[in-house]
């Protein structure tokens, strides 16, 4: 089963050329992906998130609100029970503020200088590491 | 009877060349590599010649400046007569903070001042609104009412200084608050001078600030170019801008294509609703990224231009030359400054500057050594209009006209670049126009090819960039007195909302908005009725919430 990603962008900006290309690179890398589009609340995300049953969310932010948007993103999940599906993010963050995100449950940030392979090794890193078993959700379900 | 010779050509000189002088030079010592590209992809020849020029006709294709087709320059003397208008934008907090950094600029020698709006107000929310949490006065300054605009602007001699917008699906409340300040401070509005950006097209393929759908939010470009054009003689309407397209990863072609596309779409708009196109397409600006690529971006500029001319020309018949110049704007490449070693963006920005004055700019915009991590700071604001004042007062460029012009390299890839807008203008045109395309995906696409493309070619290694993929050291970045994002701006500016809000004439304000959302129903202009509800300081947001029943509200289809 490939890992399946939600490519999004919360935020009020349009930077998405960042987003575009890391959702390609991660279909050519044979991952599934759903990209959101722009100017996703976290509650539209997590919505989607559950509903397109993924692995990971990648949040692209280069807004300067990810201090903002992360913790909602991070409590909602925990509020629907689905705290297990991977969060990692990029754009523009602070060196400063990389620590805070992953104290808040964030696995890892990858910024402008990380390529597409490392953010391809990292995701299958990061999912074999800690990503939700998905085999057994489909057994669950099955039941 | 003589047998005649055969006429020896440039490319036998070539050859010859390359069979005596060339090939056992590259035997013993082999190029770094085989193929050499533009940054947008265009192959580039070894060199150039006499024969990559055979098909342009100086008088026809080149010219003068001042004259069609304008490959040379808008205007007959250029930078002899005064240099571009150094323009650096400026935009955080509140209204007070930004006029701050203004008044700055402005004492540095700058010459016309641009303003950068947040993304609520870019996006038409209010500050009060739950979408702006986390962003009002971040990226850019919130201007909710007119009492903002008043305080923004405070102290500058509006009649004297041009000042730009940069706001888009919004921009014609921003407009109309501009001209109730105007009013209010007794300025003449015949006597304004600045630009609003107002490219709604744009937003639609790169930079993606949007409320309603492409067709409504054309319409309401139209009225601001028509009233703009009975009212406003030495404003600038709209603002058609690549820079956006070339951010978001397009090739240089498809830049200054996309743009001039808009920009006959806008045309098309205005004089469908009956206005002769002498009088408003002289009023037309543009807005172009430079990018690192140098001589790319210097044919660049002259290219746009002389597609430009023609498209006036040629499709549109107008008869004034002031309808055929292209004026632009133009500001260094954001993408191409890094996070690391930031000192570096310094040069990078020099040399992106120096192609934009070579390939004729009418006004610049330097990026601070800090792009790649906040918004600006004071010293890095002050370094790059340095860097602006030693190009035009040390360098000696700006005695003589399009000094470039003539080479072979520059006319070709000139004309390479004009020869690819006329392909996507037909390929345009076959779908069905611009607000089509858009709605069908083909720009957004094209360029999310070109962006992919181009990571790929980086990747590779083709393109490298100092610093981050070559010459790369793990030192520690220098400390850097950067932008402080003052955190407390947001509260003030709901505070200044709130005072607004109590201060107003609630039933005049719903009446105006009532006159707004009447007018929006009917094909009347859009803008008087605007410019009195933000006179009675109706609020951008409530403007833009009252029309959304009768306009929609844009979904974009993502597609990557």
């Amino acid at each position: 089963m490939p890992i399946k990603v939600l490519v999004t962008k919360p935020g009020l900006d349009g930077h998405d050329r960042g987003a575009k290309i890391v959702a390609r690179a991660l279909r050519d890398a044979g991952m599934e992906v759903v990209y959101t589009g722009l100017h996703q609340t976290p509650e539209m995300i997590v919505t989607a998130a559950i509903q397109e049953d993924v692995d990971v969310v990648g949040v692209s932010i280069l807004s300067g609100a990810h201090m903002t948007i992360f913790p909602k993103i991070m409590d909602l999940l925990k509020a629907r029970e689905v705290d297990d599906i991977v969060v990692i993010g990029g754009g523009v963050i602070q060196d400063a503020d990389i620590p805070k995100l992953k104290a808040l449950g964030v696995r890892e940030i990858f910024n402008a200088e990380a390529t597409t392979q490392d953010l391809i090794d990292g995701i299958e890193r990061i999912v074999a590491e800690y990503g939700r078993d998905r085999t057994r959700r489909a057994a669950a379900h099955a039941r | 009877m003589q047998t005649p010779e055969k006429v020896r050509t440039a490319a036998d000189d070539r050859e010859a060349w390359e069979q005596l002088t060339l090939l056992p030079f590259v035997e013993r010592r082999p190029e770094a590599r085989e193929t050499f590209r533009t940054q947008g992809g265009l192959p580039l020849e070894r060199i150039y010649t006499p024969e990559h020029v055979e098909g342009i006709d100086y008088a026809r294709d080149i010219g003068f400046p001042g004259q069609f087709p304008y490959t040379r320059g808008p205007y007959p003397t250029m930078y002899r007569a005064q240099p571009w208008t150094m323009r650096q934008i400026a935009g955080f907090g509140t209204a007070d903070d930004t006029n701050e950094r203004f008044r700055f600029l402005i004492a540095q020698g700058q010459t016309g001042i641009s303003t950068d709006f947040d993304m609520p107000t870019l996006m038409g929310y209010d500050s009060d609104d739950a979408r702006s949490e986390g962003e009002v006065g971040r990226e850019g300054v919130a201007i909710d009412s007119v009492d903002d605009m008043h305080d923004l602007y405070a102290g500058i001699d509006l009649e004297q200084i041009s000042v730009s917008m940069t706001i888009n699906p919004s921009a014609w409340i921003l407009l109309a608050m501009y001209l109730v300040v105007a009013e209010e401070r007794g300025f003449d509005r015949r006597k304004l001078s600045g630009t609003i950006q107002n490219d709604i097209i744009k937003e639609y393929v790169s930079q993606k600030e949007w409320v309603y759908p492409p067709r409504p939010a054309m319409r309401i470009v139209r009225d601001s170019i028509t009233y703009s054009a009975q009212h406003l003689p030495r404003y600038n309407p709209v603002n058609v801008s690549g820079y956006h397209t070339r951010e978001a990863g397009s090739t240089a072609i498809q830049e200054v294509a996309f743009t001039l596309a808009a920009g006959i779409a806008y045309v098309d708009e205005v004089v469908k609703a009956g206005i002769d196109v002498d009088d408003f397409a002289p009023r037309l600006s543009f807005f172009f990224v430079s990018q690192i690529d140098f001589l790319e971006e210097v044919a660049k500029f002259r290219a746009a231009r002389r597609v430009w001319a023609k498209i006036m020309k040629e499709r549109f018949g107008a008869k004034k030359p002031e309808s055929m110049r292209l004026r632009f704007h133009c500001q260094t490449a954001g993408v191409s400054c890094t996070a690391r070693e930031p000192l570096n963006n310094i040069a990078r920005t020099a040399i992106e500057a120096l192609a934009a004055v070579l390939g004729g700019a009418q006004s610049l915009h330097t990026n601070g050594y800090d792009e790649a991590l906040s918004i600006p700071s004071e010293p890095a604001m002050k370094i790059a209009l340095r860097t602006q004042q030693i190009i035009a007062e040390e360098t000696g460029v700006v005695g003589t006209i399009d000094p470039l012009g003539g080479s072979y390299a520059l006319e070709k890839l000139t004309a390479e670049i004009e020869a690819g807008c006329f392909e996507y203008f037909a390929e345009v045109d076959k779908r069905g126009g611009v607000v089509q395309c858009i709605e069908d995906n083909f720009f957004q696409l094209e360029l999310a090819d070109a962006a992919y493309d181009l990571h790929r070619r980086k990747e590779a290694g083709e393109r490298q960039i100092v610093g981050v993929t070559k010459y790369r050291d793990d030192s520690p970045n220098p400390a850097l007195d950067l932008h402080h994002v003052d955190e407390a701006a947001a509260a003030r500016q709901l505070e200044r909302l709130r005072k607004t809000k109590a201060n107003r004439d609630d039933a005049a304000v719903r009446a105006a908005l009532e006159e707004v959302v009447r007018v929006a129903k009917t094909d009347e202009n859009i803008m008087p009725a605007t410019i009195a509800a933000a006179r009675a300081r109706a609020t951008g947001g409530e403007i833009i919430n009252a029309l959304r029943p009768i306009f929609g509200t844009y979904v974009e289809k993502p597609v990557f």
